[in-house]
């Protein structure tokens, strides 16, 4: 019963700083090399503190995703990255060396924009071509890499379009190619994909992938979207008020949030407030229950049960049943909400239960996850999103 | 319908004070009155404006003054050509003045740097009529005025201001700046920043990001701000009547003269439309010029 605590990995801590403050290229757990070390960055707007001691590393090649809500710190973090921002403390280096000094005209990092910020007043190849021309390549050069570019987002022979002639996104595409053009070794992206519909966004997340894998460059990415971040990455940050919640792989992330904030955050669960007895056996919902966690003995604490890992099951026998409040029809399988005595239970099944009916719940012990009490607990932090929605920029200048 | 019905009192307005005079002015060009008081259709009011009679060397941007070459063309012409002249050079320097101005109010907006007030400055003369305005430059510029006074402190002066081309272009300048400033301004701070950064990012210094990006995208507020100052200045007789004394003759006094002076309606009226086909053809180059640029219909 108990081979499945085998099988769990533990908390990815792989990323997080061990105290190291060396300056150089580091070499992590993996064996790969850090390209940007961000150390201890504060920032603050007036009062609002935006960036709150964030420390975290990028390794060459991959697809680095910043998440978070509105507000929380991620927008920021990229403009320190692409040199539109300064931080008030802290270090950032690149390849070992101070880049908070050097302007962003100077830096290998090339960005995509929200709104994709195309010239409105050049030609797609003029663009494209923009950076190319400041670094004053032979135009044979030039017109083979915006060629190589153009075909590289699929928009081959729109050369000569006006940037108002395009849809967004095909936009979306062109500022792609404006960017990989300059082979940067860097990519940020700024929800990039944000102004585009559905179907579109789920192609683009694909192509995107492909696309850095191709390139081999680093890809730091921003988004609001945990499902795009789980699509995408091969490192996640969770961010929330100016501090990282967790860093970790997309499958540590979903599996072993940190706190109920990530939890939440990513994917439905169900968070209950429990109690941890002692190892491998946590109280909650009136019942005692065992599970793969040995941590905090004898702690209050949060768990976390995904509605995909609850099964259905007979009333009769079972610790945990209730009846069915609602039922709604997904597509792929049916949410319900399942009343027990102290919880209201979400549960995705693709078998229907009757509404009003009593059923019993089912999970088994490697699907209970505990977690710390955190700020985020359901039980402290009542009041969710004050609806601070502004991205904080600072009043600059250009 | 609604709009139909809200839009009449608008076109009936149109109607008697912009068509009906433009009618009349058309009719008295090319009308005439014989000695007993029959009216007839003539060309005369245009034959005199562009008869080789009376003619002077034509001084178009100092072509006679200061290069010294002598093309003799009608005296009307000539007025026409210092107008232009006045005009243009006064468009140019409101551009070279007014560019800078507007450039530092825009980016103090941004920064909320208390651009208001620096905005409020530049408009505050706005607010004045421009006779008052241009009288107190007359109080200014006199040879026994404000600034000859406090130069023959030193033993300077007096210097001649008024009634040429100095005190005339000055006075242009300073009434048609804010008509130059204000629309750069405008435009300048709707450029998305996003795009200067993406400019900055893609590895411009600051030089080339205005001289690629900013400067490009400004371009519809600088052709509304040349033809808010250009047009005026080629048809002002206010200026050139109290800076220069009402011995410097530019096309608007010229018109004004042949209605209120002479009386000879057919030669003003004859003047006003060929200064109404000059201005409208200008309007059209720049128009179309900036419609080239893709800078957006500011102009409608």
């Amino acid at each position: 019963m108990f081979d499945n605590i085998i099988k769990r990995p533990g908390i990815s801590n792989k990323q997080q700083p061990t105290g190291v403050r060396d300056q150089g290229k580091l070499a992590d757990s993996t064996g790969s090399s850090h390209v940007i070390e961000f150390i201890d960055i504060n920032k603050s707007y007036g009062e609002n503190k935006v960036l709150d001691d964030i420390t975290f590393y990028i390794r060459d090649n991959e697809f680095i995703t910043l998440l978070g809500p509105s507000g929380c710190g991620k927008t920021t973090t990229l403009r320190i990255l692409a040199g539109f921002e300064q931080p008030d403390s802290g270090s950032v280096t690149f390849e070992g060396r101070d880049l908070l000094s050097v302007p962003p005209y100077l830096r290998k990092v090339n960005t995509v924009f929200q709104r994709y910020a195309l010239f409105p007043h050049l030609n797609v190849r003029d663009n494209i071509a923009f950076g190319l021309n400041l670094k004053k390549l032979p135009a044979a050069e030039t017109s083979s890499r915006i060629e190589q570019a153009l075909k590289m987002v699929d928009l081959k022979g729109y050369e000569n379009r006006w940037v108002d002639q395009l849809s967004g996104g095909q936009m979306q595409r062109i500022a792609i190619a404006r960017a990989i053009v300059n082979k940067p070794q860097i990519l940020l992206l700024d929800e990039p994909l944000g102004a585009l519909d559905l179907k579109m966004r789920k192609e683009m997340q694909l192509e995107l992938k492909e696309m850095q894998k191709t390139l081999g460059i680093t890809f730091v990415y921003v988004t609001h979207d945990q499902e795009e971040a789980l699509t995408m990455s091969d490192t996640i940050i969770v961010m929330k008020q100016g501090k990282i919640q967790q860093i970790g792989t997309p499958v540590d992330i979903y599996n072993e949030p940190r706190n109920a904030f990530v939890a939440d955050f990513i994917g439905e669960s169900n968070i209950i407030p429990g109690r941890m007895k002692q190892d491998y056996e946590v109280d909650f919902c009136g019942n005692s229950f065992i599970c793969v966690d040995k941590r905090f003995a004898d702690e209050e604490v949060d768990v976390v049960i995904r509605p995909e890992d609850i099964q259905i099951v007979a009333p009769e026998g079972r610790a945990l049943s209730g009846h069915v409040s609602s039922i709604v029809f997904k597509g792929v399988h049916y949410e319900m909400s399942i009343e027990t005595e102290n919880f209201s239970f979400l549960v995705h099944s693709t078998d229907k239960a009757e509404q009003g009916s009593l059923v019993g719940l089912h999970f088994d012990p490697d699907e209970i996850h505990v977690m710390a009490k955190s700020a985020f607990s359901p039980d402290i932090y009542k009041t969710d999103e004050n609806g601070d929605d502004s991205t904080n920029y600072e009043e600059g200048s250009w | 319908m609604r709009m139909q019905k809200l839009a009449w009192p608008y076109i009936l307005w149109m109607l008697v004070f912009t068509i009906a005079p433009l009618m009349l002015v058309a009719y008295y060009a090319f009308t005439s009155y014989d000695s007993s008081g029959n009216i007839y259709f003539t060309f005369e009011g245009f034959k005199s404006i562009l008869s080789m009679e009376s003619t002077v060397a034509l001084d178009f941007l100092g072509l006679n003054s200061l290069f010294g070459i002598d093309l003799q063309v009608p005296i009307y012409i000539n007025v026409f050509a210092k107008s232009l002249s006045l005009a243009l050079v006064s468009t140019l320097i409101c551009l070279l003045l007014g560019y800078p101005a507007a450039y530092i109010l825009a980016q103090r907006s941004r920064k909320k740097q208390g651009s208001s007030f620096l905005l409020f400055m530049f408009v505050l003369p706005m607010w004045m009529n421009a006779l008052l305005r241009t009288y107190a430059w007359l109080a200014l510029l006199e040879p026994n005025g404000i600034i000859n006074s406090f130069l023959s402190i030193f033993n300077v002066g007096p210097i001649q201001f008024l009634y040429n081309d100095f005190g005339i272009g000055l006075g242009m300048v300073y009434n048609y700046l804010p008509f130059m400033v204000l629309p750069i301004h405008s435009v300048l701070l709707k450029i998305d920043r996003s795009v200067v950064e993406a400019a900055e990012d893609l590895g411009a210094d600051s030089r080339q990001t205005f001289a690629r990006v900013i400067f490009p995208l400004s371009m519809p507020g600088i052709f509304s701000g040349i033809n808010m100052v250009f047009m005026p200045a080629m048809t002002t007789f206010l200026i050139p009547d109290l800076l220069g004394g009402g011995r410097y003759l530019l096309i608007g006094n010229a018109i004004e003269r042949q209605y209120m002076v002479s009386r000879d309606y057919t030669v003003g009226s004859a003047l006003s439309i060929m200064l109404l086909v000059f201005v409208l053809a200008s309007l059209r180059v720049l128009t179309r010029y900036e419609q080239d640029n893709s800078g957006g219909g500011v102009l409608g």
